[in-house]
């Protein structure tokens, strides 16, 4: 596995830009995949011809296929120490095979509940620069005592 | 038909759905997620989980199965919002008992008239009926084409 974001919880702070996951680029083969996987088998994700039928250039992915991608960068991000209770996306821009896209994150909060110290993180999907496929946001539990 | 109000409480039947192995590995396979958390077992017991769990977003690979007893047309549905919330690690193997209910209905007023939005949490028992999770999916209903039933 590529560890990109080795970093321990305790190093986490406020506002602190975290370092991004880079995907390779969306194939139309992985659309057909992820419709199996998921059970998502609208023809939208998966057939040129259909999608065209509909008024479509061609086929899209899955929004939840990308939210899959964010899925990876928050699990990568939560390591050993901590475990992700809370993760939310709001769909944006449509992504088209070809595009590859780059998960970023920003630390919003650290707090502590119930005596566990918390991230909050901001999420970001985007097919190039200032186009964002979504947003999202991510609750991190961390499960070590700080000492 | 028009969503409203009255529709928030309506949910399905309960219906299980199983953490498949192979259904796991097929999913992280299709996102590119390599993560050992979902498949190292020696791994996933040093780590914060304390065993192998799925990937965030594995839950909606088990939503398919919700027969939903509103009766929406599915050309004005566009998946807008998604959410996951983690009452404890999902695992390889759980027997989850899935019930989907109408949480919310509103309205918001955009660019091309009033949009309404309607929530729905599927909620997953494990077999000793404890929550491990919700996936809550927010739908943005658009509105009927003009002349269309």
């Amino acid at each position: 596995m590529k560890a990109i974001t080795k970093i321990p919880f305790s190093e986490l702070h406020k506002e602190m830009q975290l370092p991004s996951l880079a995907k390779p680029p969306v194939t139309h083969e992985q659309l057909v995949q992820y419709a199996q996987a998921s059970g998502d088998l609208n023809l939208l994700h998966t057939d040129d011809a259909f999608a065209k039928s509909i008024g479509m250039d061609g086929v899209i992915a899955h929004g939840m296929l990308i939210m899959g991608f964010l899925g990876q960068y928050v699990q990568e991000l939560a390591g050993t120490e901590a475990i992700v209770s809370k993760f939310n996306m709001r769909f944006g821009a449509m992504t088209k095979p070809g595009d590859a896209i780059t998960c970023s994150g920003v630390v919003k909060q650290l707090i502590e509940i119930d005596g566990k110290r918390v991230a909050e993180l901001e999420l970001n999907a985007e097919k190039a620069p200032g186009e964002r496929v979504g947003t999202g946001s991510a609750t991190l539990t961390c499960k070590i005592e700080n000492d | 038909m028009d969503l409203d109000k009255s529709m928030i409480g309506i949910a399905s039947k309960p219906y299980i759905a199983e953490v498949d192995r192979e259904r796991v590995t097929r999913f992280a396979q299709a996102v590119g997620d390599e993560n050992p958390l979902y498949f190292d077992e020696t791994y996933a017991a040093d780590t914060a989980y304390e065993g192998m769990t799925v990937p965030p977003t594995f839950l909606v690979a088990l939503g398919s199965n919700a027969k939903f007893p509103l009766k929406l047309d599915f050309k004005r549905m566009l998946h807008g919002e998604q959410e996951f919330i983690y009452h404890k690690p999902v695992r390889i193997g759980d027997r989850l008992e899935c019930t989907m209910t109408v949480t919310d209905v509103y309205d918001r007023v955009g660019k091309s008239g009033t949009m309404q939005f309607l929530v729905l949490d599927t909620e997953m028992k494990t077999e000793d009926g404890v929550l491990a999770a919700v996936s809550r999916n927010t739908i943005i209903y658009r509105p009927a084409k003009k002349g269309a039933n």
